[in-house]
Parts: structure tokens; C-alpha cells; sequence
């Protein structure tokens, strides 16, 4: 089963992996991360399809995905 | 499992300095991801301009230099003739590589240097605080252009790669956007082609990416996009200007 | 070797080249274009790289990048070329790069005249570009010194990692003398120069574990880093100090009534006018700084005599180097200085008169 991961220590918050989301399953974190962004993270793996569409809009190189 | 994207190996863990939503960080991950897929990361070396990206040298994991605002066509140049087995890459924007560094690019096009040029455009000199850049649209409103752009006054924006297309010596010229997820697909090919032709020494390479600069412009990161695809690229035609690789021998 | 009659803007190209150097990016001016002449038509030939570039700018950035993959590399100019370098300088001293840049002077401000002076002192030697930095300035007075000065300048700013300026002048650059060259570089000795840099400079990785990630670069945000990387500069630029320091004493003794400071081209005149007056049992001494920095204060101090009444100060601008000659005597006795300006060099009969009158 895919999994996508958003490194907290790189995500800026900027939103874009959520609105490339086909499935809708990223959004924004309650937390903040040490630069005081909410970050982005997944809230159901179970449907990650492992398109990438999330990985390719990151301008800050934070998410991996695993297949 | 297995890892099927990640952060690649030709960038260091040091986190990107550009702003959140800004475009700028997908054109650098796509020159890595190149230059790990061409298995280049111990013949490779670029050259940071002063700008938004003036801490490239500290994303890229193999050697870099910081160039002076504009220099980083002649400082590449000076690196591929002292070590020609080595791959030279330039990362520059809008105000670096089309105002103060004019003449630099053009004449290492004009030479055909051996070397790959990205030149991140998004209209304005996003580092010193939105002021106007050669690139800023007719009528677009920045800290020094407060009334709008008047080409009267100041003159149209530049198209480098026209300009630089209507030289002889450069190889592969082509202008892409990072405003999509089917733009960003796109221009990672363009980046590709641009470090398998440096790998294979074909000659001058240079790549524009439309871009967008969401904390300058005053949008958030998706409208600014938008804004993009409806104001810059209609001014900024997306396409290929030359391929001698393509071209019918 | 036998001697060959050259112009100095030649001698120093293939002196140059004999040290090494196989990387020249440079652009016309006059009086120094038989230089970039020389270098267009001998580095082919040496398997060298010789680039014509698009301005002065342009081509000492090229040097920053040259210097930057560790090899010997040297660009040329005259005064007005010079000024648009000093961008570059500042950048290759904040980083540490080593390269050999000739400045073949020519009068002054502005465009000027293309006659020799010595109106670019203050900018080599105190700073030209921005910020707290230093270069070594190497100043000859004949062609084979103009030659000689060209291998140590490498040498000096491979063992320091800083830039060194040829301060030469027109009439150097201009006129030909007999030279006689050092052996050039051989295959093993340029091979080990291609490699001397290796620990900082760019250069392929190695496969495996031996990678690296080498910067070049000058900027640093963090002011507290700065300021210790701008200290650690000036702890180099003492060593040089402590070591590097050359002169030539001409005639001086304690019989000496007058002490000469001139350099380069000033004092070829100036050391005519002294064996002139010698033998009219005048006894003048000449302190010539070969290094204008670092410069020889020591030198100058001691060698101030008994009986000299005077340190008189020679030079072909509007007073430039007294400046250091002040600190040097620090007091002890008058400093007087004469210059000619607007590119006129002063002749023997000028330098007597002025010497004689101190009598």
C-alpha cells in the first residue's frame, strides 16, 4: 500500500501538495513545526494511489513516497 | 515497500531558503533530480547568483560557487575552461541574468560555452523586496514601478530566450513553467535534455522557467499561479526556440 | 638562456605562461593590448585557454571561476579596466582565490591619457574594491623585473590563496629590453600545480566516501562569522606581512644626506639622478618597494641615516605612496614629495634639480 510522508522540518505550509491532491487526503496539521508553519500532512494513507501529482508540486522538497 | 520519490541525493539537507508557495524551489529540485539521473553528481558544479536562490551553493550536494549579481555566465565559463571534464550549470533570475548580467549571458551564449543556464523569471526582483525587473509585465505594479510598468518610460519586458535565439551558437533554448503539475512534468523534461546535452558537451543550453514570486506579488501561492498563467504567459510563449538535437542533420 | 629583446607586456605573457599559467580572460586596452595579443597567440599553443571577453567585468569573473577550480590564472588591464575589475578582486579576496592581475597603468582619472603613471597606488594598495581586504601588489621597474615578478606573483598567491597586482606602468608595458626567462613548468611540475588546490577548490568527486562539497564563495549573513572570516583574512595578511616584504636599497649609507623613496618606473629616474650627483660627491640613497604591500616600512625607517637632512619622495601621480612613506619615518625628518601628472614622466635632469636644491 502507498505511503506519502511530508517531512515537518521542510514544509513550509504553502498548501500546494493539498490543492494537487487528487484524493484529498492532505491537509494542514493542528501543530506548527519549529518555523512556526503549519505543515501538511496525510490523514488517510489508505487511499494514497502513490500518483506523485503531491511530490511534483512541492517547492520544498518535503515529501516522500513509498510504494 | 519501496521509496519511489524522494529528496535526491544531489541536494544537501539544508532546507530552501525561498519563500513558502514560491516556484522557485521546483526548478532547483528538477536540476538535482537531472543531474542524479544522469549520474552526474561528481562531475557536476554550479554557480548561484545573487538573488532569491543566492544560497543554491548550500542546496546542491557537490561543489558550487556564489557568483557576483549577474557574473555567473563568466564564472561558469572560467570553471568549464579550467576543468573541462566537469559539468557547469548557472541557476539565475530575472534581475541577476536579464539587468545587471546582460552581458554576460549573452556573450557566453554568443561563445557557445558549454554550459547549462536555468533562469527562474517571475517578473520581479523578489530577494531585495518586489522591486521591477527587467521581465515585469506592462502595467504590473512593483515597489519601484508604483504606477505600473510605463513601457514608455522604461521600455517593454525582456524575452531572453527570443534574444538569445537569435544567436547562432546556442544549442537548446526552450522556455517552461512551473504554474501545473503537467507544466512542472514538462519542464522537468526540458531540464533533462538541457544537463544530457551538457553531459554529452553538445554546446549552450538554457532553460527559462516561468515563476511565480506569491510574497511580492501579494497572492497566496496557488492564486499567484494563477495570476501567472493568465498574465505571463501570454507575454511569455512556452515552447522550445532551438534544438540542434532535434534538428534534421 | 640567452637573453631576448621584448616588450615588457610580452615578457611578463610569457613569463606567465612559463609559470603556468594556462587560463588568461582578459579585454583591449591600451597600453597594455600587446599582453592579450601575446596570450591570443601563445596559449594554443601551450594547450591554454585564452578568451577575449565581453568587458573587464566579464573577465575577471571568469578569473573568480578559474581560480575557483584551482588553476593558475591571470587577466590584465590598464587603469580604467582596472577600476571596473575591483568587483571581482573584492569577491576573490572575500573568497580566498588565488590569480595574478596585471595593471599596466595609464594617466589618469577617468579615461585620461595612455602615457605611464603611477596614479592606481592608492587603489592597489589600499583597497579599490569594497570592503576590509588586501591584495599583494608586486611593483617592477625593468622588463626582466616585470617578468621575474609574474612567476612569484603565482607562486604567491597559490601559497597565500589571495590575489597579487602587477603594478607596472606604460612605459614598462611599452618598452623592450633584454629579459632572460626562468625554465617554463615542466609536465610533472604543471601537473602538480593542476593539483596543489585540491583540498578547496571545485574538482571532481571521488567515487565513494570521498565526497565533498567545496564552496567558493564570499558571502556570509551571520555578521558574527563574518567578522571572524574577515579576522582570519588579516591573520594571513600578517604572515604576509612578516614574510613577504621585498625592497631594493640603492646607495644608501650613512654618508647618505638624503633619502629617495620611489617605485617602479619613478625610480629608474630617480636612481639616474643619484649616480649623477655622486659623482659630484652628493651622496643620495634610493628605497625602492618592490611589494607595495605589503609595504617595507622597516626597511624605509632604517635606512634613514645619520646625516640625511630629508626622505624626498618621487612618484608619477599626485602623491600617493608618501603617504606610507609618512608613516615609515614617523616624524623623524621631512618628508618632501614632487610628482608629474597627466601621464609625463619626470627625467633625470628633473629628479637632479629637485635633489640638488635640498644642498
Amino acid at each position: 500500500m502507498p505511503r506519502v510522508t511530508v517531512d515537518p522540518f521542510y514544509c513550509k505550509g504553502c498548501g500546494l501538495c493539498i490543492i494537487a491532491c487528487p484524493k484529498k487526503i492532505l491537509q494542514f496539521s493542528e501543530d506548527i513545526n519549529d518555523k512556526g508553519y503549519h505543515y501538511a500532512e496525510c490523514i488517510n494513507q489508505e487511499v494514497c494511489t502513490a500518483c506523485r501529482l503531491c511530490y511534483i508540486t512541492c517547492p520544498d522538497v518535503a515529501i516522500t513516497i513509498e510504494k | 515497500m519501496q521509496v519511489i520519490a524522494k529528496r535526491p541525493e544531489t541536494l544537501t539537507a539544508e532546507p530552501f531558503t525561498y519563500c513558502p508557495g514560491c516556484t522557485h524551489g521546483i526548478a532547483t529540485r528538477l536540476i538535482a533530480e537531472a543531474i542524479e539521473e544522469h549520474g552526474l553528481i561528481n562531475l557536476m558544479a554550479g554557480v548561484a547568483p545573487v538573488g532569491c536562490a543566492v544560497f543554491a551553493y548550500k542546496f546542491f550536494n557537490f561543489d558550487m560557487a556564489e557568483a557576483a549579481h549577474g557574473r555567473a555566465p563568466a564564472v561558469a565559463t572560467g570553471m568549464k575552461r579550467g576543468r573541462p571534464n566537469m559539468h557547469i550549470f548557472t541557476y539565475q533570475g530575472d534581475g541577476d541574468l536579464a539587468a545587471i548580467g546582460t552581458a554576460e549571458i549573452v556573450h557566453a551564449a554568443n561563445r557557445g560555452e558549454h554550459i547549462s543556464i536555468f533562469f527562474i523569471n517571475n517578473a520581479i526582483y523578489g530577494m531585495t523586496g518586489g522591486q521591477m525587473a527587467p521581465t515585469t509585465l506592462a502595467g504590473m505594479k512593483t515597489t519601484t514601478s508604483p504606477y505600473g510598468r510605463n513601457p514608455d518610460d522604461i521600455g517593454y519586458p525582456i524575452r531572453m530566450c527570443e534574444l538569445l535565439a537569435s544567436l547562432v551558437a546556442p544549442y537548446y533554448i526552450e522556455r517552461v513553467s512551473l504554474l501545473s503539475p503537467g507544466d512542472i512534468l514538462r519542464a522537468k523534461k526540458a531540464v533533462n535534455k538541457a544537463i544530457q546535452y551538457n553531459k554529452e558537451e553538445r554546446g549552450f543550453t538554457f532553460i527559462e522557467f516561468i515563476s511565480t514570486c506569491p510574497t511580492n506579488w501579494g497572492f497566496d501561492p496557488d492564486k499567484a499561479r494563477e495570476w501567472a498563467k493568465e498574465n505571463m504567459l501570454p507575454y511569455y510563449k512556452l515552447g522550445v526556440f532551438r534544438d540542434k538535437g532535434e534538428e534534421v542533420q | 638562456m640567452s637573453k631576448i629583446l621584448m616588450k615588457g607586456n610580452e615578457a611578463v605573457a610569457e613569463a606567465a605562461i612559463r609559470a603556468g599559467c594556462r587560463l588568461y580572460f582578459a579585454y583591449p586596452i591600451t597600453p597594455q593590448s600587446e599582453l592579450i595579443e601575446y596570450m591570443a597567440k601563445m596559449m594554443p599553443k601551450v594547450g591554454g585557454t585564452f578568451i577575449q571577453a565581453e568587458s573587464e567585468v566579464a573577465a575577471i569573473n571568469m578569473v573568480y571561476g578559474a581560480a575557483g577550480v584551482g588553476k593558475r590564472v591571470m587577466t590584465s588591464s590598464s587603469s580604467p579596466g582596472i577600476s571596473l575589475k575591483q568587483e571581482g578582486i573584492s569577491y576573490m579576496a572575500g573568497a580566498e582565490l588565488p590569480a595574478v592581475i596585471v595593471n599596466v597603468q595609464r594617466g589618469g582619472p577617468g579615461l585620461g591619457d595612455i602615457q605611464p603613471a603611477q596614479g592606481d597606488y592608492f587603489q592597489a594598495v589600499k583597497g579599490g574594491g569594497h570592503g576590509d581586504y588586501q591584495l599583494i601588489v608586486l611593483a617592477p621597474c625593468s622588463v626582466q623585473e616585470f617578468a621575474d615578478l609574474a612567476s612569484d606573483a603565482f607562486d604567491l598567491a597559490d601559497k597565500y590563496r589571495n590575489p597579487v597586482m602587477i603594478l607596472a606602468d606604460g612605459m614598462l608595458g611599452q618598452m623592450m629590453e633584454p629579459v632572460e626567462f626562468k625554465p617554463a613548468k615542466t609536465q610533472e611540475e604543471l601537473e602538480a600545480l593542476a593539483n596543489q588546490h585540491l583540498s578547496w577548490c571545485i574538482c571532481p568527486n571521488a567515487d565513494g566516501d570521498a565526497k565533498h562539497h567545496h564552496e567558493i564563495n564570499s558571502l556570509e549573513l551571520d555578521p558574527e562569522i563574518l567578522e571572524k572570516h574577515v579576522n582570519k583574512l588579516y591573520e594571513k595578511y600578517a604572515e604576509i606581512e612578516k614574510n613577504e616584504v621585498r625592497y631594493e636599497s640603492y646607495n644608501v649609507s650613512d654618508d647618505n644626506e638624503i633619502l629617495c623613496v620611489a617605485w617602479g618606473t619613478a625610480a629608474r629616474v630617480v636612481k639616474s639622478a643619484i649616480n649623477e650627483l655622486a659623482v659630484r660627491g652628493k651622496s643620495i640613497g634610493l628605497v625602492r618597494p618592490i611589494t607595495c604591500w605589503p609595504y617595507p616600512y622597516e626597511a624605509i625607517a632604517s635606512a634613514i641615516g645619520p646625516k640625511v637632512k630629508k626622505v624626498y619622495v618621487f612618484e608619477l601621480n599626485s602623491g600617493q605612496m608618501v603617504e606610507d612613506v609618512k608613516i615609515a619615518v614617523n616624524g623623524k625628518v621631512p618628508v618632501d614629495f614632487w610628482g608629474k601628472l597627466g601621464g609625463i614622466v619626470f627625467t633625470p635632469a628633473d629628479i637632479q634639480a629637485k635633489l640638488e636644491a635640498c644642498f
